[in-house]
C-alpha cells in the first residue's frame, strides 16, 4: 500500500512538473510575434528620413497631419514634429532669431520684411531615430528602444514615466503625454510604415520637403538625394547616429 | 557543524533570511519579466507590434487614386501632381474604407490656398507664393485657378 | 498649459518648455546625499578609528536610515506609473545609470545600514528583550532573530563582522551616492550637468551635508535630553566638516573656472542663466550663504581660540547655513539643468504650485518625514548609554 501511494505520488509528481515544463517552454516558442505586420521583415528595411530646407514652405501641415494621425494631444507643447523659422540677421549665423508658434501648427504669422539683408527659412523637426541614440541609453528598463530596422520606438505599457529618456534627447523630439502619463515621440509612423504607406507628414507636405526612406532598398530615391546633396544632421558632434538627413541645413540651426 | 556555528547563530539566520530573500526575488522575477523581453533586444518584443497596430487615419494617396483616376488624370503636368490628395482634402481612411460612411467636405479655398501661397520672406524664393491684395484684390484664388490643375484657368 | 508659454524667453524647444523634473528630483540626491554623508562620518570611527566621534556613531546611523527609508518616496510619487517601478529589478537596463537605482538602494538598505545598526546594537536588543514584555518584548526578540546568546565570543564575533561591513559599507555610500552624480553627469546633451567632476561633486556635497546634519541633530537632542554635549566630540565633526567642505568648494570652483576658460558653445547661455535666473539660489544662497560662510565660520573656530559657547553657535549656524546651501546646490543642478534650452536660444521658467503631487507641500512632508522616523527609531534603539552626565 505504502509502495503504491509513493508511485503515484512520485508519477504524479513528474506529470505536474513536466507538463508545468511543457507549457512554459510552448509560450516561449509562441512568444513575440515577429512580424510587426503581414508580410513585413523587420530584416529587410532600415529606415531614415530626410529633409530638404531648400523646399519647406512652412505650411505646417506636417505638424497637423501628425496630430491627427497619431492622436497628438492638441494641447500645447506636445510635438512629434514641429517646423521652426530661422531669421539669421544680416552677416550673424551666431544669434538666428527662432519662433515655432505652436510648432507651426497654425502656420507661421508674417514677421519679417524682406531687404533687410537676412536670411530666413524653415527648419521642420522630427525624432532623428538615431542608431546610437542616447535616449534609449538612459531608460532604466527598456521601455523606449532601437528596432531592428531602425525606428526609434516606445513601449506604452512598460514606460514608468520617469522622464529621463526626455533629459537625455538632445534635440528636444520626446515628451510626457498628459493622458497616459507616459513617453512619446514620433514613432515613423510605424503602423503606416509597416504596411507599405508613407509616414502621415510625408504624405501631407505639399512641396515633397520631407521623404522617408529605407536605406536597405537599394532602388529607393533616398540614395540618390544623400548622394547628390550636401547632407548635414543635427548636433553631429554628439555622434547619436542620427538618421535624419538635412539638405540646406544652415550653420545658424540648432 | 556545531562547533563551527556557536556563537553564530544569529548570523547564520540572518544569512538564511537573506537567502529566503534572494530566491524569492528570482522567483517573482522569472514570474513576471515579459515572455517576450530580450527577443531583439532590451525590450518587449510584443511592443514592435504595438506600435504596429495602430489605426491609420490618412488613406495615403495610392488608396484614393484608385477610385479617382479622373482626378489623377486631371492633375497630369500639373505642378500640384506631386501633392498628395490628403493634404488638402484631410485624412480620409474612413472614406477609403467606406466611401458612404464620410463625405469628404470641399476645402475653404479662401484659406486654404493662402496657407501654402502667401508670400513670406522665409519662403523658398522659387516656389509661387503672392501678396493677395497684390495679386487678385481679394478676389477668390477658384476664380483663376483651377486647384487640381492650377496652371490652366 | 497656455500660460507656460509666457514664461519663455527667446526660443524653445516646443516639448523642453514644460520642465521634466520638479523638486521632488532635487530632494532625492539630497536625502541620499544625507544619507551617504551621515554614514561616512559614523565609518569614522569605526573604520578610521577616529575615538572622537564615538558619542554620535548611533545616532549617525539611526539618522542614515531615517532618511534612507524616505528616499525612494519623492521618486514614487515623481513618476508616470510608480505602479510600474518594480520593473526596475525585473528587467534593469544595464546601460542606464537610473536602472541602478533598485539594486544600490536594495544593497544599502540591507547589505550595509541594516546589518550593521543590527550587529552594533544586538546586545541592547537582546537586553531590552529580555527586560520587556508582551509586544515589545515580541518585538525586540523577533528583531534580534530569537537569539539569546551574549556571550564574550559571539560579540566578539558581531565585532569583527560589523566592522568587515562598515569597511563595504564606505564604497557602497559613495556608490549610492556617485551614482546619483552619475545619472545627471553622464547625460551629454545637457551641458549643465555633462561633466566628469559631476559624481565627485555631489559625493563630497553630501558629505558635507550629512555631517553637518548629524552634527546639528547630537547639538540637539543633548539639549532636549538634557545632557552635556561633549565638545571633543562636536569639534572633531566641525574639523571634518570644514577639511570635506574645502574639497567640495575646491571641486566646484574648479568645474566653474574650466567651463569660464574654455567657454564653449554652451557658455553664454549657461552663464546668462546663473546671473539672471538663478542669481539667487546660485550665487547669493549656494555659494555666498551656503559655501563661503559656513566655511569662513568654521575656519574661524580653527584660529582663534573661541569659548565653548560661542563654537557651538558658530558651529549651528554653519550647520543649518551648509544644510541650505547643499538643498540649493541640488536645486541648481536639477532645476537650473532645465530652465535654458538645449538650442542655447531662450529660457523657460519653473513653476512650483503648493499642494499638487510635485509641489511644495509634499516636499515640505518627504523633509519632515525623516526625523519622525528617527524620532522612533531613537525610541526603540536609543543610541546613547545610560551615563552620560546632564547638563
Amino acid at each position: 500500500m505504502g509502495t503504491n501511494r509513493r508511485e503515484f505520488l512520485k508519477s504524479t509528481g513528474k506529470f505536474v512538473l513536466l507538463t508545468s515544463a511543457a507549457a512554459l517552454a510552448w509560450d516561449f516558442l509562441e512568444a513575440g510575434t515577429p512580424e510587426a505586420a503581414p508580410n513585413y521583415k523587420l530584416q529587410e528595411h532600415w529606415w531614415a528620413f530626410a529633409v530638404d530646407i531648400e523646399k519647406c514652405i512652412g505650411c505646417g501641415n506636417c505638424v497637423r497631419a501628425c496630430k491627427t494621425e497619431n492622436n497628438v494631444p492638441l494641447e500645447p507643447y506636445f510635438f512629434r514634429t514641429w517646423v521652426e523659422r530661422y531669421h539669421v540677421p544680416k552677416g550673424d549665423i551666431e544669434h538666428p532669431e527662432v519662433d515655432s508658434p505652436n510648432g507651426g501648427y497654425d502656420g507661421f504669422p508674417a514677421r519679417y520684411q524682406p531687404g533687410d539683408g537676412s536670411k530666413n527659412f524653415f527648419v521642420p523637426k522630427l525624432c532623428n531615430h538615431c542608431s546610437h541614440s542616447p535616449c534609449t541609453q538612459v531608460c532604466p528598463v527598456g521601455a523606449t528602444f532601437e528596432s531592428p530596422d531602425g525606428a526609434v520606438l516606445v513601449d506604452k505599457t512598460y514606460c514608468l514615466g520617469c522622464r529621463y529618456c526626455v533629459q537625455a534627447c538632445p534635440y528636444g523630439c520626446r515628451f510626457i503625454d498628459p493622458r497616459t502619463m507616459t513617453v512619446d515621440k514620433c514613432s515613423l509612423c510605424y503602423h503606416r510604415i509597416t504596411k507599405g504607406l508613407t509616414t502621415a507628414c510625408c504624405e501631407s507636405c505639399p512641396t515633397g520637403a520631407r521623404m522617408l526612406g529605407d536605406l536597405k532598398n537599394p532602388k529607393d530615391p533616398m540614395h540618390e538625394f544623400l548622394r547628390i546633396h550636401k547632407i548635414l544632421v543635427l548636433k553631429p558632434q554628439m555622434a547619436t547616429g542620427a538618421k535624419l538627413y538635412y539638405n540646406g541645413l544652415d550653420g545658424s540651426v540648432r | 557543524m556545531q562547533r563551527f556555528i556557536k556563537d553564530k547563530e544569529h548570523l547564520v539566520r540572518m544569512v538564511g533570511l537573506f537567502l529566503i530573500g534572494l530566491v524569492l526575488f528570482l522567483v517573482v522575477q522569472v514570474l513576471l519579466v515579459p515572455k517576450d523581453f530580450y527577443k531583439f533586444g532590451h525590450f518587449r518584443a510584443g511592443a514592435l507590434a504595438d506600435n504596429a497596430a495602430r489605426p491609420v487615419v490618412f488613406a495615403g494617396r495610392q488608396a484614393c487614386e484608385s477610385c479617382h483616376p479622373d482626378v489623377v488624370e486631371a492633375r497630369k503636368g500639373s505642378r500640384h501632381g506631386i501633392i498628395g490628395c490628403e493634404a488638402c482634402h484631410g485624412a480620409l481612411a474612413k472614406h477609403a474604407d467606406d466611401p458612404g460612411s464620410l463625405k469628404p467636405t470641399r476645402p475653404d479655398a479662401r484659406t486654404l490656398c493662402l496657407v501654402c501661397h502667401r508670400e513670406d520672406v522665409a519662403k523658398p524664393k522659387s516656389f509661387k507664393q503672392v501678396n493677395p491684395q497684390e495679386h487678385m484684390g481679394g478676389e477668390p484664388c477658384i476664380s483663376c485657378h483651377k486647384p487640381h490643375h492650377p496652371e490652366t484657368a | 498649459m497656455e500660460s507656460m508659454i509666457h514664461g519663455v524667453e527667446g526660443f524653445m524647444y516646443p516639448n523642453e518648455i514644460e520642465l521634466q523634473w520638479s523638486i521632488l528630483i532635487v530632494l532625492y540626491p539630497y536625502i541620499t546625499g544625507l544619507v551617504a554623508g551621515a554614514f561616512i562620518l559614523a565609518s569614522l570611527e569605526r573604520v578610521f578609528n577616529v575615538e572622537a566621534v564615538k558619542p554620535t556613531y548611533r545616532l549617525a546611523l539611526l539618522t542614515a536610515l531615517a532618511f534612507l527609508l524616505v528616499a525612494p518616496l519623492p521618486l514614487q510619487l515623481h513618476l508616470g506609473h510608480p505602479e510600474r517601478a518594480f520593473e526596475m529589478f525585473l528587467t534593469p537596463h544595464t546601460t542606464s545609470a537610473m536602472a541602478m537605482f533598485g539594486f544600490v538602494y536594495l544593497w544599502y538598505l540591507m547589505a550595509v545600514l541594516v546589518l550593521e545598526i543590527w550587529l552594533d546594537y544586538r546586545k541592547d536588543i537582546v537586553l531590552m528583550a529580555r527586560g520587556s514584555t508582551g509586544r515589545m518584548r515580541q518585538l525586540y526578540r523577533a528583531m534580534a532573530l530569537w537569539s539569546d546568546n551574549l556571550s564574550e565570543r559571539s560579540l566578539e564575533i558581531d565585532d569583527k563582522v560589523g566592522r568587515f561591513i562598515t569597511l563595504v559599507g564606505v564604497p557602497s555610500a559613495f556608490l549610492l551616492h556617485g551614482y546619483v552624480g552619475f545619472i545627471f553627469g553622464s547625460i551629454k546633451a545637457n551641458p549643465w550637468w555633462s561633466t566628469p567632476v559631476m559624481p565627485v561633486v555631489f559625493l563630497f556635497s553630501a558629505m558635507v551635508s550629512g555631517i553637518a546634519l548629524v552634527m546639528l541633530v547630537y547639538m540637539v537632542a543633548c539639549v532636549f535630553r538634557g545632557t552635556v554635549i561633549d565638545m571633543r566630540c562636536l569639534d572633531t565633526i566641525a574639523r571634518y566638516l570644514l577639511y570635506t567642505f574645502i574639497i567640495d568648494f575646491a571641486l566646484e570652483m574648479l568645474d566653474l573656472i574650466h567651463r569660464i576658460y574654455e567657454s564653449d558653445e554652451s557658455f553664454k547661455t549657461l552663464d546668462f542663466m546663473v546671473h539672471t535666473q538663478l542669481y539667487f539660489p546660485h550665487i547669493i544662497v549656494q555659494i555666498v550663504l551656503g559655501t563661503i560662510l559656513p566655511i569662513g565660520l568654521l575656519g574661524l573656530v580653527q584660529l582663534m581660540s573661541l569659548s565653548e559657547h560661542q563654537r557651538k553657535g558658530f558651529y549651528a549656524t554653519a550647520g543649518v547655513l551648509t544644510l541650505i546651501g547643499i538643498f540649493a546646490m541640488r536645486w541648481n543642478v536639477v532645476i537650473g539643468g532645465q530652465l535654458f534650452s538645449k538650442s542655447f536660444l531662450g529660457y523657460t521658467t519653473y513653476k512650483l504650485d503648493f499642494a499638487t503631487r510635485e509641489g511644495l507641500l509634499p516636499a515640505i512632508i518627504i523633509l519632515i518625514l525623516p526625523f519622525i522616523i528617527l524620532w522612533v527609531l531613537v525610541k526603540l534603539l536609543p543610541p546613547w548609554t545610560q551615563q552620560e552626565p546632564a547638563a
